[in-house]
């Protein structure tokens, strides 16, 4: 018997209840909706943070309550909330968990119990990350990198409480990451349907596969420097804290690296950008494929580029540290790594440009977002040539180049990407579709603003502006202009900031009052778009799994009739096609 | 010869195509591997890079402290009718766990062979020597901190020594403890006739894969944090 049968199956645990349906529900669909209402929520958290932390920039001293321990603490729970609680759990959580099972055509996640543990792993991770806000001595205030001694030496605000709760809700979070991880790459790799070969899988589930991947091999790092800091706070032991002195006193610490932790750390967090980057890709090469009506450029290529960035995104990592004190041979070796990952990943970019090449493009929502993708991820990779360079890097370390850079490739194009795929996807999700008009609304005031937000920041970074400053008053080498640079950028950030309101509305207005989408409005080939129902009932399919004849791209096929081809046609269902079809086109 | 490495070369080639073809086929990527053990591997390969990022912090720190690193044969060593004889716990704890491997390996092929007594039995002694290892450690524990052997120091030199041994092997400790926890339900499901029920013996080969991954893990620990 092959064990591939156990897919045929009908799904089990039918829900019957409104608490097994909704809340405690083993469906990969309520729990992707449950991961993404989440994660939207905490990132609205850390959006508010940054429009405090600019409103102190621009405007220093307009907020009564900021002093610079309140101005660390937003800008540490800022970057980690958006990194991490935000984008890593909306696009594997969120999308991993809705799409791959409808795209690859199983009727769940290979193991549903494990993944509702994943969820609610996750909801704990950020309620316990939340509650660092209300403890004695507030959030962790030590950066998003919490690079040690300074993270847990007393004087850092948030080295009592707050630190242990970041650093316990981060190992949580590494629980319910490995539980969803396994279940989405045992998923793909063993429960696809008929037909669906590896190199018939959609980009996205591609993208979202290697993320996993690289999810599982890259967040243990971060469980063990989270597990040896903590034991440093708490047990006293000298895990990364060195000898110090300490207000003319010797602390207890002795003899521990520092630089371990970056090392350590950095193994983990170079492999998350592209964690948060390879779904992007995935997703943005559905969007542009189906909204030009093109098939993609270099399918196999395409997914061969996602495979090498995943590999050669474990070697890179300490091109975040030129200036931590390395052997100078080391930089040489990890600027090597880096710009060889350019390779692939310029291809990438290539491909997307020419699926679009001579492609009947509709300007379409997601659409807009998916160019806006392009653009800015090639603004932000150009930029990241210059910092990975050592000699280039080390005068624009800890300036606002940095911010800029990493802010434009792993901020705002991977946001543009869950903005158009949300976009793409809802009617699936809803039955209905989001509201056009807002939408575009939505689209150009987030994609021009961003612009304004961050380009500015590039020159300021070239004028010497040092990052992580609370106030830049009274420092002779910024010159008035920056000032003023800061205040238009912190305008803009806020507009850009009030205008997700326009989207929540948007979500919220079109999931009750949407049009009526029908099963399939964009027209795509995809497996998620041929589903017996919209939105999907349990189990996906109905009675028998469906099969897959084509791959996932058959638009505007030469010498057939409708414009694209879905999965499940056959070579036979062809003929019928182009022979009824000219009654159908009446 | 050139016809026959022409002939290897064929073999090679299909051999490679037959890999690929696999792997690129429909359905699963892994024929005749459940999802289950499917899942069991690609989780031990995770669990292994987290034992990595222990075991190379360990060595990091040993590297970066100025404090002399106490000697593990002696600190190791247990004195025994008047005489001092290095490691012989670690000796005894490792034979045990290894030993523990090998009525793990019975126990599949005994579950393979659909004989329910045997390996409920087999798993049974699997989980007893697992829990003699974890109830060996304990003494062990008890006899540093005795001894005065702190997370935050020792009497024996660097600070950091107590801070791994306790990290790391804690931490293996605890899947042991987790692994004598899953046999014991393995057991039990198999002993109750569960498995004949579903029509195989996965179980138990999954919850193997485990065992023997927490017994390879120790061979590394024993290796690196023991003998070095």
């Amino acid at each position: 018997m092959a064990y591939a049968e156990q897919a045929e199956r009908e799904a089990v645990h039918e829900p019957t209840s409104f608490i097994t349906r909704y809340i405690w529900s083993q469906d990969h669909k309520v729990i992707a909706v449950q991961y993404a209402l989440t994660a939207i929520f905490v990132g609205l958290v850390a959006l508010v943070l940054s429009g405090l932390m600019r409103l102190q920039i621009g405007f220093p001293g307009s907020l009564s309550f900021m002093d610079p321990s309140t101005y660390y603490q937003a800008m540490t729970m800022h970057g980690m909330i958006m990194v991490i609680y935000l984008l890593t759990a909306l696009f594997l959580g969120g999308f991993g968990n809705y799409l791959i099972p409808l795209m690859i055509g199983a009727r769940d996640m290979v193991f549903p119990y494990l993944n509702m543990l994943s969820y609610w792993f996750y909801l704990l991770s950020v309620l316990v990350l939340l509650a660092s806000f209300f403890v004695p001595g507030g959030p962790s205030g030590a950066g998003w990198t919490l690079y040690p001694p300074q993270s847990i030496t007393p004087g850092t605000p948030g080295s009592g409480a707050g630190i242990v709760l970041m650093l316990v809700s981060l190992a949580i979070f590494i629980v319910a990451a490995t539980m969803g991880g396994l279940n989405y790459v045992t998923t793909v790799l063993q429960a696809r349907t008929h037909g669906m070969t590896l190199f018939r899988m959609p980009l996205t589930v591609w993208g979202i596969f290697m993320a996993t991947v690289l999810a599982l091999l890259a967040f243990p790092a971060l469980f063990v420097s989270a597990v040896m800091m903590l034991f440093d706070r708490l047990l006293g032991t000298s895990f990364f804290m060195p000898d110090m002195i300490l207000l003319g006193q010797q602390t207890e610490h002795s003899g521990g690296s520092p630089i371990l932790f970056q090392h350590l750390f950095w193994f983990f967090g170079h492999p998350e950008v592209y964690i948060v980057a390879l779904p992007a890709f995935g997703l943005v090469s559905d969007l542009i494929s189906v909204h030009a009506r093109k098939n993609i450029f270099g399918y196999r290529m395409m997914v061969w580029a996602i495979v090498a960035i995943g590999v050669l995104s474990f070697v890179v990592w300490a091109h975040h540290m030129y200036v931590s004190g390395m052997n100078p041979y080391f930089g040489f070796f990890f600027a090597t790594t880096t710009l060889v990952i350019a390779v692939p990943t310029a291809l990438k970019v290539y491909n997307w440009v020419l699926t679009l090449w001579r492609g009947d493009i509709h300007l379409t929502v997601p659409m807009l977002f998916a160019l806006a993708f392009i653009l800015t991820f090639l603004v932000g990779g150009l930029t990241g040539l210059f910092l990975g360079n050592v000699i280039v890097d080390i005068p624009l370390s800890d300036t606002y180049f940095v911010v800029a850079h990493f802010h434009m490739v792993m901020g705002v194009a991977p946001i543009l990407v869950v903005f158009g795929a949300i976009y793409h996807w809802f009617p699936k999700v809803t039955g209905r579709m989001l509201d056009d008009r807002l939408g575009k609304l939505h689209f150009w005031i987030t994609f021009l603003g961003t612009y304004a937000i961050y380009f500015p920041m590039h020159y300021l970074g070239f004028l010497g502006m040092p990052r992580r400053y609370y106030a830049y008053e009274g420092y002779e080498f910024i010159p008035q202009s920056a000032h003023d640079l800061n205040a238009f950028i912190t305008v803009a950030a806020l507009i850009v900031g009030v205008t997700q309101l326009l989207f929540l509305y948007n979500l919220l207005h079109s999931t009750f009052r949407g049009r009526p989408a029908g099963p399939n409005p964009w027209r795509a080939a995809s497996l998620e778009w041929q589903t017996p129902q919209t939105p999907p009932a349990h189990g996906n399919w109905g009675a028998k799994l469906p099969v897959v004849h084509r791959w996932a791209y058959d638009y505007s096929v030469p010498g057939v009739q409708q414009d694209y081809i879905p999965q499940t046609v056959s070579e036979h269902d062809m003929h019928g096609l182009s022979a009824d079809s000219d009654e159908e086109a009446d | 010869m050139d016809t026959g490495s022409k002939r290897t070369q064929g073999v090679l080639s299909r051999s490679w195509q037959v890999l690929y073809h696999d792997w690129a086929s429909d359905k699963d990527a892994f024929k005749q591997v459940p999802w289950g053990k499917a899942m069991m591997w690609i989780f031990l390969v995770s669990d292994t890079f987290v034992f990595s990022c222990f075991l190379i912090g360990y060595m990091t720190v040993r590297m970066t402290t100025v404090e002399p690193w106490p000697v593990p044969s002696e600190v190791f060593a247990l004195t025994i009718a008047g005489q001092s004889i290095p490691l012989i716990l670690i000796a005894v704890m490792t034979f045990i766990l290894i030993s523990s491997s090998g009525t793990m390996a019975m126990a599949v092929n005994f579950g393979y062979r659909r004989n329910r007594g045997a390996t409920a039995a087999l798993l049974l002694a699997t989980a007893l020597l697992g829990a003699s290892f974890v109830g060996m450690q304990a003494f062990e524990w008890s006899k540093l901190i005795h001894e005065g052997v702190r997370p935050w120091g020792n009497p024996m030199g660097a600070a950091q020594f107590g801070a791994a041994f306790f990290t790391i092997t804690g931490f293996h400790g605890m899947h042991v403890s987790i692994g004598v926890l899953y046999l014991l339900a393995v057991a039990f499901k198999v002993w109750r006739g569960d498995l004949d029920r579903a029509g195989n013996y996965q179980l138990v080969e999954i919850a193997g894969l485990y065992w023997h991954f927490v017994d390879l893990v120790w061979v590394f620990i024993f290796a690196f944090f023991y003998l070095w």
